[in-house]
C-alpha cells in the first residue's frame, strides 16, 4: 500500500505524459505480485471497492481531534480524504508500523471485498493506523472514488505495454478477457507465459488507423489503388456481438456499452464491426440526417443514459469495416473483399440504426479533391482513402489509408489572457486565451473570449510569444496574465458551434495558432458575427 | 489595563503595539515591523529583522546576518551577546537562548522583579546540523509562534523528505532537480541534509543564496562542494535547456526563481521545493511544484503542543500564525492562552 501511495503521490505532482509513464513503469517493474495487478486495476478504473461515506470520515476526525480542532483542520485544508490522512494518529501512540506492518494494497483489496459493510470502519481505523500520511491519503482516495491523478486507462496500459516492451495493440486485444489482479499478463508481459487467448470472448480488437495525407503528396499515390470514403465527424466505435455478449468499445479500447442502449439493441448478431457512432435524426422522407459532433457530446461520458436523452438524440453507427463475421476473422483478406462482404451482410438483414459508409467514386485526384471541397456538411470530416488491397492491421501504419481532412476554417482574433504552461513550459506564457471583436451594451467595441490554444507555434515562435506577453501584462492573476489587447493570432479550426457554455455563446473544435500576425493591428481583427457565420449545420 | 506596569500583570510590562511586542520597563521592542530607537532581535529573516533602528541586540551570528542582509549602515548601533549571556536594559535582565529554527536564532527571556516572559521568535524541535536544539526554559509567559498550529501540519522526518529527493534523481537522472528553498536557514539546511544523507557531489545554487552560504561557512558549517549557477559558463541561445553540466544535478533556488526564466538554462528542470506547507496538496500544487518535500524550520502542531506541555508556563500568548488551534489546545491542557495580533509577520519561507 505504502509503495503504491507513492506512486499516486508523486502521479498527482507530474503534468508531464512521459514522465507518468515513467513512473508507472518504475512502479510496475519493480512492486510485488498481485500488488501491481490491483494498482494497474485502480489506475485503470476496474477495481471495484465498496465506498466510505463522507459523514464516516467526518465521525472519525472529530473522534480524533474533537470538533474544534476538526473544523479548523477541515476548513483549512479543503479536502475531507486528505484532511484526515494528514491529521489521523496510531491511537495507541506507538508510532507508525511499530505494532503492526502496513498493509499491502493486496490485502486491502481482498480484505474489502469480502468485508461486510458493517466491517469496513473497523478495517479502515486498523489500516489508517499502520500506514504514513501518504499511505492514508492513498487509502482514503480509493475508498471515496475517483484517484484524480491524471492518468487515463489508456496510459495505465501503455504503461504496461513498456513494461513489457510490447505494442499497446497486443495489450488492448487481450485486455477485456482479464480480471484483476491480471497475473496472466504479467506472466506474458515478462516472458513467464504465452499471450492470453482472447478466443472468441467479447474483446476489444486493436483498431487500424489512417495518417494524414498533405495535398502536396497525393501526387505520388495511384488513384486507381485508393479507394475513397467520407470521413464522419463522429466517435470511432468498435461492435464486438455474438451469443451473449453485445460490447461497444471506443477506439481507445474504453467501453462505452452502457451509455448507448439503442445501439445494443440492435447488436443482433455475431461480428466485429468497425464504424463511426454519430447522433442522427431520420427526416420525414425517410433520409437520416447526421447531426453535429456537439449533439453527440450530449450522450459521451454517462455511466446511464435515459429515455429522453435516446429520443432527443438518437444514436447511430455508420458501418466502415468488419473484422469477424459469424466467427470467421476477415482481417487478413483485402479492403475490397472485407468491404464485399461486409455488404452483403448488410444487405442480407439490414438493422435499424446501422447503414454502411457509402463509397466516393472516383477516376482521378483532381476529381476527389473537387468532390473534397464542395461539401460543407458539418458531419464530414473530410476523405478516407484506402488502398483496396489492404489488410485490416492494428496501429497506425503508413500507406494504405490516409485521412485527406477538409482545409481548416481560420479566423483571426485578438490574444486576451496568456497563462504558464507546464514541465518544460513551465517558465514560458504558453497557453492562450484569444477574442474577437463584438458591440457592448453601450456601442463601444470589446473582445469576448472566443477560445484557447496551446500548439500550432514553433519554439522559436514561443520565445517571441512569451516575451511579448510580459511586456504587455495588464494584470496578474497567479499563473494567468491579462495582455492589452495588441496582438493578432489567425486561429485555424475544424469547426465551430453554438455553446451555452461559453461567454460568446460559440465553441470551436480543435484550435491552434495558424500564423501569428505581428504586423497587424488588433483593431482588424474579425468580429464575433464572423466567427458566428461559420457556425456549422 | 493599568497604566504603571506591575510583574503580576505580564500584559501591563510586556505590551503589543501597533510597531510591535514593546517590554515597558526595559524600554525596548522584540522584532518590531517599523523603525524604532531599541530593539531585541530573535533572528535574522526579513519579517523579524528589520532595518532603520536606533540600536539592535542579538546573537553574534545573527548580527553577522543582518550586516550581510542590510548592511551594517542601517542599524545605529548593533550589539552581539552569546547565548546564555545576560544583559540588564533598563530594568530588565534579558537572555538569549537557542530556539534551533536557523543560525544565530534565539529565544528572549526577560526577568523583571521575579516574573518571567519568554518570546521563542520562530522554533522548532528537530536537530538541525546548522544550530544549536531549542532549550526550553519554565517561564510565567511563554509567547509561541503558530506558523503550523494545525493537527494537520504534521513533519514527517527530515531523511525520509531527503531520500525521495534522491529517489527522485534515480527515476529522472536526465532532468535538473530544482530545489526552491528560502536563501537564510532552509538552503544551508537542506545542503547539510543532503551530505548527511551522502551525497557528496556538487551542489549548484542560484547567486542570490550565495552571500547566507558564505556567513554559514564563516559560522563554520561546512557545506560541502558548492558553486553559483553563474560559475558553469554564460547562457547562450543553444544552451536552453540543454546546458549538460545540469543534466541530473541538483540546484537550489529561492522559490521565487522555479517557474522564472533563469531556469530555462536547464535540462528538463523538475520544479522541487521544501517547505512546511509542502504537506497540503492544494498548496503544493499552487505553486507548480512536481516534487513537494516537506521540510520546514519551524514547529510541527506535535512540537509546538509538545513545548507548551514540557515548559508548562503559567499562559501562553500566541503569535503570528494559525493562533485558534493552539489556543483551544493549551486551554484544553488547563494551560491560560490567548492570541496576540502582531502586525507584519509573513508566511514565507515556512
Amino acid at each position: 500500500m505504502q509503495r503504491f501511495a507513492e506512486l499516486l503521490d508523486s502521479l498527482a505532482f507530474q503534468p508531464a505524459r512521459n514522465g507518468k509513464l515513467r513512473l508507472m513503469t518504475a512502479y510496475m517493474r519493480s512492486a510485488p505480485d498481485p500488488d501491481r495487478g490491483y494498482a494497474l486495476a485502480a489506475l485503470t478504473g476496474a477495481l471495484d471497492l465498496p465506498n466510505a461515506k463522507p459523514a464516516l470520515l467526518r465521525e472519525f476526525g472529530v473522534q480524533r481531534l474533537g470538533e474544534t480542532l476538526f473544523v479548523l483542520s477541515y476548513d483549512y485544508v479543503g479536502d475531507l480524504a486528505e484532511t484526515l490522512a494528514l491529521i489521523w494518529e496510531p491511537a495507541d501512540q506507538a508510532g507508525v508500523g511499530h505494532n503492526r506492518p502496513p498493509p499491502s494494497l493486496a490485502e486491502v483489496v481482498e480484505t474489502l471485498r469480502q468485508a461486510s459493510k458493517r466491517e469496513t470502519p473497523q478495517l479502515l481505523e486498523r489500516w489508517l493506523d499502520g500506514l504514513d500520511a501518504t499511505g492514508r491519503w492513498a487509502l482514503l482516495k480509493l475508498l471515496t472514488g475517483a484517484l484524480r491523478v491524471g492518468v487515463s486507462a489508456r496510459l495505465a496500459k501503455q504503461a504496461i505495454a513498456d513494461l513489457g516492451q510490447r505494442d499497446i495493440a497486443a495489450v488492448e486485444e487481450v485486455w477485456h478477457t482479464l480480471e484483476p489482479p491480471y497475473q496472466a499478463l504479467f506472466d506474458w508481459l515478462e516472458d513467464r507465459a504465452p499471450r492470453p487467448d482472447p478466443g472468441a470472448a467479447p474483446v476489444f480488437r486493436p483498431v487500424m488507423l489512417a495518417t494524414a495525407l498533405e495535398d502536396a503528396d497525393i501526387g505520388g499515390l495511384d488513384p486507381a489503388a485508393y479507394r475513397a470514403e467520407w470521413k464522419w465527424d463522429g466517435i470511432r466505435v468498435q461492435l464486438v456481438a455474438g451469443p451473449g455478449h453485445r460490447r461497444i468499445f471506443s477506439r481507445a479500447a474504453d467501453e462505452a456499452t452502457s451509455a448507448f442502449p439503442d445501439i445494443v439493441e440492435a447488436m443482433d448478431f455475431s461480428a466485429v464491426l468497425d464504424g463511426e457512432l454519430l447522433v442522427a435524426h431520420r427526416a420525414d422522407d425517410g433520409a437520416l440526417q447526421v447531426a453535429p459532433f456537439n449533439d453527440l457530446q450530449q450522450r459521451l461520458n454517462r455511466k446511464q443514459t435515459t429515455a429522453k436523452l435516446m429520443q432527443d438524440h438518437p444514436a447511430h453507427v455508420r458501418l466502415y469495416d468488419a473484422l469477424l463475421i459469424d466467427g470467421e476473422d476477415l482481417r487478413a483478406l483485402p479492403f475490397d473483399e472485407r468491404r464485399a462482404r461486409l455488404e452483403a451482410w448488410h444487405a442480407a438483414r439490414p438493422r435499424p440504426r446501422l447503414d454502411l459508409s457509402p463509397m466516393v467514386p472516383f477516376t482521378s485526384w483532381d476529381e476527389l479533391a473537387r468532390l473534397r471541397t464542395g461539401t460543407r456538411e458539418a458531419s464530414i470530416e473530410g476523405l478516407m482513402l484506402k488502398r483496396g488491397d489492404s489488410p485490416y492491421v492494428a496501429g497506425r501504419p503508413k500507406g494504405p489509408w490516409f485521412k485527406w481532412k477538409r482545409a481548416a476554417l481560420t479566423v483571426e482574433c485578438v490574444l486576451m489572457y496568456a497563462q504558464r504552461g507546464h514541465g518544460k513550459r513551465s517558465s514560458f506564457y504558453s497557453d492562450y486565451t484569444f477574442g474577437c471583436w463584438r458591440r457592448s451594451d453601450g456601442g463601444t467595441p470589446e473582445l469576448v473570449p472566443v477560445g484557447k490554444a496551446y500548439f500550432g507555434f514553433t519554439d522559436e515562435e514561443l520565445m517571441k510569444l512569451d516575451k511579448w506577453v510580459r511586456d504587455h501584462t495588464t494584470s496578474r492573476f497567479g499563473p494567468v496574465r491579462e495582455v492589452a489587447p495588441g496582438l493578432v493570432l489567425e486561429i485555424a479550426f475544424d469547426s465551430v458551434h453554438r455553446s451555452s457554455r461559453h461567454k460568446s455563446g460559440v465553441a470551436m473544435r480543435f484550435p491552434r495558432v495558424h500564423r501569428i500576425r505581428w504586423d497587424k493591428p488588433a483593431a482588424e481583427a474579425d468580429a464575433l458575427a464572423t466567427l458566428e457565420r461559420m457556425i456549422a449545420g | 489595563m493599568s497604566s504603571s506596569p506591575s510583574p503580576a500583570e505580564p500584559r501591563s510590562w510586556l505590551t503589543t503595539t501597533s510597531k510591535g511586542l514593546y517590554c515597558v520597563p526595559g524600554g525596548f521592542f522584540i522584532d518590531p515591523a517599523w523603525p524604532v530607537e531599541k530593539a531585541v532581535v530573535t533572528h535574522g529573516h526579513g519579517d523579524h529583522a528589520r532595518p532603520g533602528h536606533g540600536a539592535v541586540l542579538a546573537t553574534p551570528e545573527t548580527v553577522e546576518i543582518i550586516k550581510v542582509r542590510l548592511g551594517a549602515d542601517t542599524i545605529g548601533d548593533l550589539q552581539a551577546v552569546r547565548y546564555d549571556e545576560t544583559t540588564r536594559i533598563g530594568e530588565v535582565d534579558v537572555r538569549l537562548v537557542p530556539a534551533g529554527h536557523i543560525l544565530g536564532s534565539a529565544q528572549i527571556v526577560l526577568d523583571w522583579r521575579g516574573a518571567r516572559i519568554v518570546v521563542s521568535g520562530d522554533f522548532k524541535r528537530r536537530a538541525d546540523a546548522t544550530c544549536p536544539p531549542f532549550e526550553p526554559v519554565p517561564c510565567d509567559v511563554f509567547v509561541t509562534e503558530a506558523t503550523f498550529a494545525l493537527p494537520v501540519f504534521r513533519h514527517p522526518p527530515d531523511m525520509q523528505e531527503i531520500a525521495r529527493l534522491l529517489g527522485s534523481l534515480r527515476t529522472f537522472p536526465d532532468r535538473c532537480h530544482l530545489v526552491g528553498v528560502y536563501a537564510l536557514g532552509k538552503c544551508q539546511r537542506v545542503i547539510r541534509l543532503l551530505r548527511a544523507a551522502g551525497y557528496d557531489q556538487r551542489i549548484w545554487l542560484h547567486g542570490g543564496l550565495m552571500a547566507m552560504c558564505d556567513v554559514y561557512k564563516r559560522a563554520g558549517i561546512d557545506l560541502g562542494d558548492i558553486a553559483a549557477v553563474s560559475e558553469a559558463g554564460p547562457v547562450r541561445r543553444n544552451d536552453l535547456f540543454q546546458h549538460q553540466t545540469f543534466k541530473g544535478a541538483i540546484v537550489l533556488c529561492p522559490p521565487s526563481a522555479l517557474g522564472d526564466r533563469w531556469t530555462r538554462r536547464f535540462p528538463e528542470p523538475l520544479p522541487v521545493a521544501a517547505s512546511g506547507w509542502m504537506r497540503v496538496r492544494a498548496r503544493a500544487r499552487q505553486r507548480g511544484v512536481e516534487l513537494p518535500l516537506v521540510i520546514s524550520d519551524h514547529a510541527d502542531w506535535d512540537e509546538l503542543v509538545q513545548t507548551v506541555r514540557d515548559i508548562r508556563p503559567g499562559m501562553v500568548w500566541v503569535t503570528h500564525g494559525r493562533e485558534d488551534a493552539l489556543v483551544h489546545q493549551a486551554q484544553a491542557m488547563g494551560i491560560a492562552a490567548e492570541a496576540l495580533h502582531l502586525a507584519g509577520r509573513e508566511e514565507e519561507g515556512s
